[in-house]
């Protein structure tokens, strides 16, 4: 007996979809900080300078795309299983015994945290500093 | 047959009027591509636009931009080396991507992906190879400067397996080449002779070197050190005496700053018998005697110190500075020894590059994208261009220096 052509192909497509659903799924488990909820954002020239200086400034040792220079990488991956109050503790106190400066003279507490959790989300990308006055 | 008498010519008045245009336009498509306009390379260079994986090629006699060239990789921390002929200029990119440019044709032609993290790189002094200074892994490799060929590989690998970043590497003469490890805090200097069989020789260095150069003169090689007070220093006409620190201890007993932006050393520290070189978490210009090695004055200045360079001829010292004061540059005069000059040149001023008798200095403002060339007698402006998140800008004079 044959297949109707129809049916096969409903199934194989109903088949690559459930596939692609628990694969979505087990993704974000494995990504907690990922199903938190995303933490307030400072206002809006704020945050824009704030992701200017982590691209550019923190990028000097982390890299453009954060992955990596003298400094550690900083993707998502290579954060997930760090905790992310210790995290938030190096950017703003520093590391001793590293070249990690400590960032308490540049952004508040509030604001380290919102760092370390937009690069556990994957940080957003540099829309550079607004033009000069 | 009559079929000849069908074709017709065309009135002797047309043809007066297209055979000049015919010639006209044969010549000039004779001039177009082959033979483009002669010129040469000593007044050219490069500015890297880090963000874009492109860089601007660009003439200083004129100051303009003559072509840009794309598809680099990421530029986050790319430095360049050129050719001996000044034709070519091989650009490191963070992406571990060797990017080999010919100037005068403003394209690529050749590019590898070396490594997974690189910092820089350095060319011999006969021109024939290329050397790669690499973080991840870390490490040095020889490249054939022609072909870009792997030549040789040597791990920074040191008892117990540790690896290390690879920082301040500089070219010996020899086919040698010099570098610092970063977690073995070790100098090392290896012979490339033989490609196939690299030779390396290991002196202690200090904690946690984090860029070193080599003097004009290729003698001394200066390592600086994040980890502690002091710099290291190998006289290189004479290693079997192994390094030793210098200016130990020159910010004892005090709380050091953040530093927020690690310095760059270069052989251009050194100017008049002496060398300026960046404090590490102190607001200082330290300068060291070259003929003593003792330390002879500190000159005050506004931040922490990233680049310190002497102007070619030696009379003054620019120096620009780490985040966040990043947007300012001041000038020292090293007859009075003093801040003459505080400059806001751009915001973001990430790199100087002065042309090769020092008349001019062109800057890379990051943060305006921009880049701004100042009269270096004046103090003032005298030219710029709009370039995209431009960092380092290099000069094809660099050609001719050891230690560039």
């Amino acid at each position: 007996m044959r297949i109707p052509p129809l049916f096969a192909h409903v199934a194989v497509f109903i088949g690559a979809a459930l596939v692609a659903a628990f694969a979505s799924a087990s993704a974000q488990e494995a990504r907690p900080a990922a199903a938190a909820p995303e933490l307030a954002a400072p206002e809006a020239q704020r945050a824009r300078e704030l992701i200017h200086i982590v691209r550019q400034d923190c990028g000097s040792c982390h890299g453009l795309t954060l992955a990596g220079g003298l400094g550690p990488a900083l993707t998502p991956e290579v954060l997930a299983d760090k905790p992310f109050e210790g995290l938030v503790a190096t950017v703003f106190s520093g590391r001793p015994g590293t070249p990690m400066p400590p960032f308490r003279s540049i952004v508040s507490e509030a604001e380290a945290e919102w760092i370390v959790d937009q690069l556990m989300r994957g940080f957003p990308p540099d829309a550079g500093l607004p033009p000069a006055r | 047959m009559s079929s000849q008498s069908t074709v017709r010519l065309a009135p002797p008045l047309l043809w007066a009027a297209i055979l000049p245009a015919i010639v006209w336009l044969l010549s000039a498509c004779s001039s177009v591509a082959p033979t483009a306009e002669l010129r040469g390379t000593g007044d050219l260079g490069v500015v890297i636009e880090r963000a874009d994986g492109r860089v601007k090629i660009v003439e200083t006699s004129g100051r303009s931009v003559l072509a840009t060239v794309e598809g680099l990789g990421d530029l986050s921390h790319a430095s360049v080396v050129f050719s001996r002929d000044a034709r070519y200029a091989f650009v490191f990119g963070r992406d571990g991507g060797l990017t080999k440019v010919d100037l005068l044709q403003a394209k690529i032609v050749g590019r590898v992906l070396q490594a997974g993290n690189s910092i820089g790189g350095s060319i011999s002094h006969d021109g024939r190879l290329v050397v790669a200074q690499n973080y991840a892994p870390g490490g040095v490799k020889a490249f054939d400067a022609d072909t870009l060929e792997l030549l040789a590989e040597v791990p920074a690998v040191t008892e117990g397996g540790l690896r290390s970043k690879v920082v301040g590497l500089a070219d010996l003469p020899g086919r040698r080449f010099i570098y610092s490890l970063f977690e073995a805090g070790e100098i090392w200097i290896t012979d490339f002779s033989d490609p196939k069989k690299p030779q390396t020789q290991r002196f202690a260095g200090g904690n946690q070197p984090y860029d070193a150069l080599v003097t004009p003169s290729g003698r001394h090689y200066i390592a600086g050190l994040f980890g502690e007070d002091g710099l290291a220093m190998l006289d290189l006409w004479n290693p079997e005496q192994g390094s030793r620190k210098i200016l130990a201890g020159y910010g004892k007993g005090e709380e050091p700053l953040p530093v927020f932006k690690m310095p760059h050393l270069r052989g251009w520290s050194v100017a008049g018998g002496k060398a300026y070189l960046p404090a590490i978490g102190r607001h200082e210009v330290l300068v060291v005697d070259t003929g003593t090695w003792q330390e002879v004055a500190r000159v005050p200045v506004r931040s922490q110190p990233v680049f310190v360079m002497a102007r070619p001829d030696g009379r003054e010292i620019w120096v620009n500075f780490a985040f966040p004061d990043n947007g300012w540059v001041q000038v020292i005069d090293t007859v009075s020894g003093k801040v003459t000059h505080t400059l806001q040149p751009g915001r973001g001023i990430l790199h100087m590059e002065f042309l090769s008798k020092g008349h001019e200095v062109w800057l890379s403002a990051r943060d305006d994208n921009k880049v701004v060339i100042y009269d270096t007698a004046t103090k003032q402006q005298v030219g710029g261009f709009e370039s995209a998140s431009p960092s380092g800008i290099f000069f094809t004079t660099r050609a001719a220096r050891t230690g560039f």
